[in-house]
């Protein structure tokens, strides 16, 4: 670390970026940290395309009646919507990209365990998008992004099995990525770093792993099954053939609620590491964060059907169902007890990073309540399917797990681009974003309860005034989201230049230059202290 | 590709990836990455088998009858050559690990015979039932139950549906299975492999064995549960 | 600005007020780890560039703390909503019975004397009603909000919930579970009326063909008489009395004949072969529409003598389990 005083230090040497030029360089690439910065292009843009048809959404649900798109067409913008923010943006989300740029730097290792297969992961990433990309343009997709049966299998005219198709094989994406880490995290910690040594940010991004490889899967077969099923007319979830379209809601679920987890788990993961870094101390009760990540996992696993409460599960499945789905929430707040308790007795820097972070803290706590409402049986009978369900999981979803992928990216954006973006309008868009956001989606609260269902394309007129207001929060939210992504590439090329560690925080990433060397580091470090070892014989660190 | 930028280092034995300190934890690595591969393989073949012991449950009469009109000699055989090639397979990973180049390419290329046995095998029995019309879809044709003659339950066909679907991934899986080994066989005839460099054969000797398991559960729950006396 | 729909249904209080509690749960956790965070932020706050923080050990008692509380009242939460979901997932013996047809993207409902209404349904205060739900189709969901009531209606099973409404007026009754291109069309209303004035509606209206000889008519088209007739050695059993009869199963099991046993004896007849009878039924799965299987439904419900089965209002489809007597304990 770098000497207060000093002028920052400049890095005219080799560093990943430059070590070599050309396209051919990067898409043949194994090096983990340009593999994160091509999935960082990639969910970008499939970020453009699922908020454009947001956008579409919103726009329609201005008015009570039907009136800017036709029926079908609407059916097709949210399905699209669906598609693309989950299987593209949110689930390969923070462990592609800032998961696969970091979890070997705070190891210590050179590299991930299966390089090559991290390039292929990328691969199977944009391949299934495109495929995905080309039946929303060669007419779209009605079903919803849940793909129902008999309606995708038998009724519908879009195009399940190509998109079916396309989600498959992100699907292996997601897959080869979770055993990557997995692995990687087992076998390449750098000696000394036991597992009590290692940063959250690699516990949470073990623990989502382990629901990727365990999760995935099943949704794989699951929709081969319906692909196979619309091009063979085999009747396996179809009633008219003896099939059970329950069967399919469990065996979607079963992976597709886990899936939220493989979500939110590296969130909370970024949130652990801004927390400590920005009160500039330990953690407050690192084994409880680290615990309640793989009890997360777990739990995960066994409350898929608090999905189906209302599709003629039998009374005793819901009851085992919503006890569990009550549980699942228990380590979630234990992490955010921890988060606020480490707040106490640090010294807290207001940088951008931690801006988000408290904003997590905020909108998660709120959201994850929000959910109780809905493992509760009596409760939800009445809210399922409504906007009451749909505010929920944005709340998870946008006020979380984007807060913190945002968060994240600002914090490391200095050791992935070399570059500071600027404070101020990053100050700003975060402000923007979090008014937008919750102008959004608390609306959608009341007129959930209210009695608004989902996916309705035209809605009764007493339902307007909710929806103008959550369709003025969506125009804020969007100009929020834009501006991050006008900065960040401005500052490439015109961005102070960053030194190593500008934040003064602890982790094996923040001793390598920013941006590192493709080898990430000569030797490999030994590790002799504690994870956040922020208050034995610390030297002044830069400040930010 | 990149990673001719990174020097090896001196002395190292040229399959040691620069990534990884040594060959024991590149092996270990290998070996954990396999297996959780095969933990996702369990997974994915397990959503079939739920829908089928659920339907199977709830549909005893008519899969029981369908099942019946599997041909139980071919399955047999089928599971018969299976084992066996597991047996070759092994005896591969054992050549591997003696550097034998001979023995393993000829105990990789009896793994392929087998293995492709076994596919030649169900060729006859989709065709078969292609000939009979119990192919789900338009052209099926409710099939009589062996013993009484009678038509089964209309049921029957999602028997056939979860058959096709689940006998045609394990069939799937062995094509990619026979797929590794040829590139094996490649691999062992450039003397690749070596007493201290056969990864390669054991991983796919794991992804072998694990194919074959999966057959294992699938031949009695297809072909033998509520079969009338032989 | 309304907060609430109007509460027309029995169970509506109870909904809401599981409701507010809820909330106020939420806003007190929401508030504390908010307020929480902005003090800790502003007191805390860095003050000089190389400050660093005072050491906070851990403390295993906060964390039994904070996890004990939760864990508490979540299951408070848990058994409260658990005894409302089972208010309204019983209905009790005196119940109506309405039959309704979802399809793409219409509701058809039908009371028992033939009365046919689209997308509407008149029903009187106090008076529970159970619904018996088929679609033809895709999966649709009967919603509600006045009443805090909604059913999924799944093809291939018969869906069996109640209500009894409390309040005369007319609600919305919208389909709530994405079916197609017009899902948001496939909306009407349930007007509650009172006592009175639902007989005089009654009056009015003409009642067309009852379920119940539709569903007769049916029987003898699809042959079932030739089997299942009255005299001696008949190759079926009887159907007279069979409704909310118990019945006994070739495997000993004993379970009680409900709307979902009939429609799975219909569509699936091995599932449950009863004492005494050779497995011989054909299945008639897809041979008979949604529509047809709820007439000859009622038309075997019209057969026994006392209206009404005592019936829990789950889906029909996860079959009755062995029942000692004859209350439904469909698991």
């Amino acid at each position: 670390m770098t000497n207060s005083n000093a002028p920052p230090a400049r890095h005219p040497g080799a560093n990943y970026l430059n070590s070599s030029y050309g396209v051919r360089s990067w898409l043949l690439t194994s090096d983990h940290k340009r593999i994160a910065i091509m999935y960082l292009i990639g969910v970008t843009v499939f970020f453009a395309i699922g908020g454009l048809a947001a956008a579409l959404i919103r726009l329609e649900l201005l008015t009570p009646a039907g009136d800017v798109f036709q029926a079908e067409t609407y059916n097709k913008i949210f399905t699209t919507h669906g598609i693309m923010m989950v299987f593209f943006f949110m689930i390969p989300g923070i462990p592609a990209v800032l998961g696969n740029f970091l979890v070997p730097l705070m190891i210590g290792a050179k590299d991930l365990a299966f390089p090559r297969i991290n390039l292929l992961s990328w691969y199977l990433y944009i391949v299934g998008g495109l495929i995905a990309l080309w039946a929303v343009v060669h007419g779209g997709l009605d079903t919803g992004w849940t793909f129902y049966t008999p309606y995708s299998t038998v009724y519908s005219n879009g195009w399940v099995v190509v998109t079916a198709v396309g989600i498959f094989i992100a699907g292996f994406s997601s897959i080869l990525t979770g055993l990557n880490f997995l692995v990687t995290i087992h076998t390449m910690r750098a000696p000394g770093m036991g597992w009590t040594r290692m940063p959250l940010f690699c516990w949470g991004m073990y623990a989502a792993s382990i629901i990727q490889i365990l999760g995935t899967p099943v949704v794989a077969i699951t929709i081969l099954l319906v692909g196979a099923e619309r091009l063979f007319h085999l009747g396996i979830f179809d009633p008219a053939q003896g099939g059970d379209p329950v069967l399919f809601q469990h065996l979607f679920w079963f992976y597709s609620h886990p899936a939220v987890y493989i979500m939110i788990l590296p969130a909370m993961a970024v949130i652990s590491e801004l927390v400590t870094a920005f009160s500039r101390k330990p953690i407050f009760g690192y084994k409880f964060i680290a615990g309640s990540s793989i009890a997360i996992a777990v739990l995960s696993f066994l409350v898929w059907g608090h999905h189906m409460f209302v599709s003629g599960q039998s009374v005793y499945a819901g009851l085992v169902f919503s006890v569990l789905s009550f549980l699942v929430a228990i380590p979630s707040a234990i992490k955010v007890f921890n988060w606020t308790t480490t707040l106490y007795k640090g010294s807290v820097s207001y940088q951008t990073p931690l801006l988000y972070a408290l904003g997590f803290i905020g909108l998660f706590t709120f959201g994850g309540l929000t959910g109780l409402f809905l493992a509760c049986l009596g409760l939800d009978i009445h809210v399922h399917d409504t906007y009451f369900i749909v505010a929920h999981f944005h709340y998870i979803m946008v006020g979380g797990t984007i807060m913190a992928y945002l968060g994240g990216l600002h914090y490391w954006w200095p050791k992935i681009s070399g570059k500071m973006y600027p404070e101020y309008w990053s100050r700003v868009s975060a402000w923007v974003i979090f008014i937008g956001f919750n102008l959004t989606f608390f609306p959608q609260f009341i007129v959930g309860y209210l009695g608004m269902p989902r996916r309705y394309h035209a809605y009764p007129e007493e339902f307007q005034v909710l929806n103008v207001m959550s369709t003025a929060g969506a125009s804020i939210l969007g100009i929020g989201y834009l501006i991050p992504l006008v900065y960040f590439i401005w500052s490439m090329r015109y961005g102070q230049d960053a030194v190593d560690n500008p934040w003064g925080a602890t982790g094996l990433e923040w001793e390598t230059p920013s941006p590192p060397p493709t080898e990430n580091f000569p030797e490999t470090p030994a590790v002799t202290g504690k994870a956040y070892d922020y208050l034995t014989g610390r030297e002044e660190a830069a400040v930010g | 590709m990149a990673d001719a930028t990174h020097a090896a280092a001196p002395g190292a034995p040229p399959e040691l990836r620069h990534h990884f300190v040594d060959m024991e934890a590149q092996k270990e690595a290998s070996a954990l990455g396999m297996w959780i591969f095969l933990v996702t393989e369990v997974l994915f073949f397990g959503g079939m088998f739920t829908a089928y012991v659920i339907y199977r449950a709830s549909y005893t009469r008519a899969f029981e009858g369908a099942s019946n009109l599997l041909d139980l000699r071919l399955g047999a055989f089928n599971t018969v050559v299976l084992i066996v090639s597991s047996l070759t397979m092994a005896l591969a990973v054992w050549a591997g690990q003696q550097g034998r180049k001979s023995l393993i390419v000829l105990f990789l290329l009896l793994t392929i015979l087998l293995g492709s046995t076994f596919l030649g095998v169900k060729v006859i029995e989709y065709r078969q039932k292609f000939v009979h019309h119990e192919v789900p879809g338009p052209h099926f044709v409710v099939p009589l139950d062996e013993e009484t003659h009678q038509p089964l339950p209309r049921q029957s066909e999602m028997f056939f549906s979860l058959y096709f679907c689940m006998t045609g991934l394990h069939a799937l899986h062995m094509i990619i299975g026979i797929g590794l080994l040829l590139w094996l066989v490649a691999r062992a005839r450039r003397g690749e492999f070596t007493p201290r460099y056969n990864t390669p054969v054991d991983m796919v000797g794991l992804y072998w064995h694990f194919v074959d398991i999966v057959w294992i559960f699938l031949f009695p729950l297809l072909y033998l549960l509520g079969r009338h006396a032989l | 600005m309304h907060f609430f729909p109007e509460q027309a249904s029995t169970f509506a209080s109870h909904v809401d007020a599981l409701y507010l509690f809820l909330i106020a749960v939420t806003a007190f956790f929401s508030l504390l780890i908010g307020v929480l965070v902005v003090v800790f932020a502003i007191r805390y706050r860095r003050k000089s560039p190389d400050e660093v923080a005072l050491e906070v050990h851990e403390s295993g008692l906060l964390e039994i703390v904070w996890t004990v509380i939760p864990f508490g009242l979540t299951m408070v939460m848990f058994f409260w909503g658990a005894s409302v979901f089972f208010r309204i997932t019983r209905p009790p013996s005196n119940a109506i019975d309405i039959y309704v047809t979802a399809k793409q993207w219409m509701w058809k409902l039908q009371h028992t004397d033939g009365r046919r209404e689209m997308n509407e349904l008149h029903v009187p205060i106090g008076q529970p009603v159970r619904l018996t739900m088929a679609s033809e189709d895709v999966i649709h969901s009967f919603y509600v909000p006045a009443f805090r009531f909604k059913r999924d209606v799944v093809p291939g099973r018969f869906s069996v919930a109640w209500f009894q409404a409390t309040k005369p007026g007319k609600y919305h009754l919208f389909c709530a579970e994405y079916c197609g291109t017009r899902h948001s069309g496939m909306i009407g209303w349930i007007y509650v009326m009172t006592p009175a004035d639902y007989q005089a509606w009654l009056a009015g209206g003409t009642p067309g063909e009852t379920l119940a000889s539709a569903g007769a008519k049916r029987f003898v088209e699809n042959a079932c008489n030739t089997c299942h007739g009255e005299q001696k050695g008949a190759r079926g059993p009887s159907l007279n009395g069979l409704f909310g009869r118990a019945v006994r199963l070739q495997n000993g099991q004993t379970i009680l004949a409900d709307e979902a046993y009939v429609r799975e004896s219909i569509v699936n007849p091995q599932a449950k072969l009863v004492e005494g009878y050779p497995p011989i039924m054909p299945t008639f799965q897809g041979l008979i529409s949604e529509e047809g299987l709820l007439q000859l439904t009622a038309y075997i419900k019209s057969l026994s003598p006392a209206p009404a089965a005592p019936g829990a209002a789950s889906s029909a489809a996860s079959a009755a389990t062995p029942v000692p007597e004859r209350k439904s304990t469909r698991p």
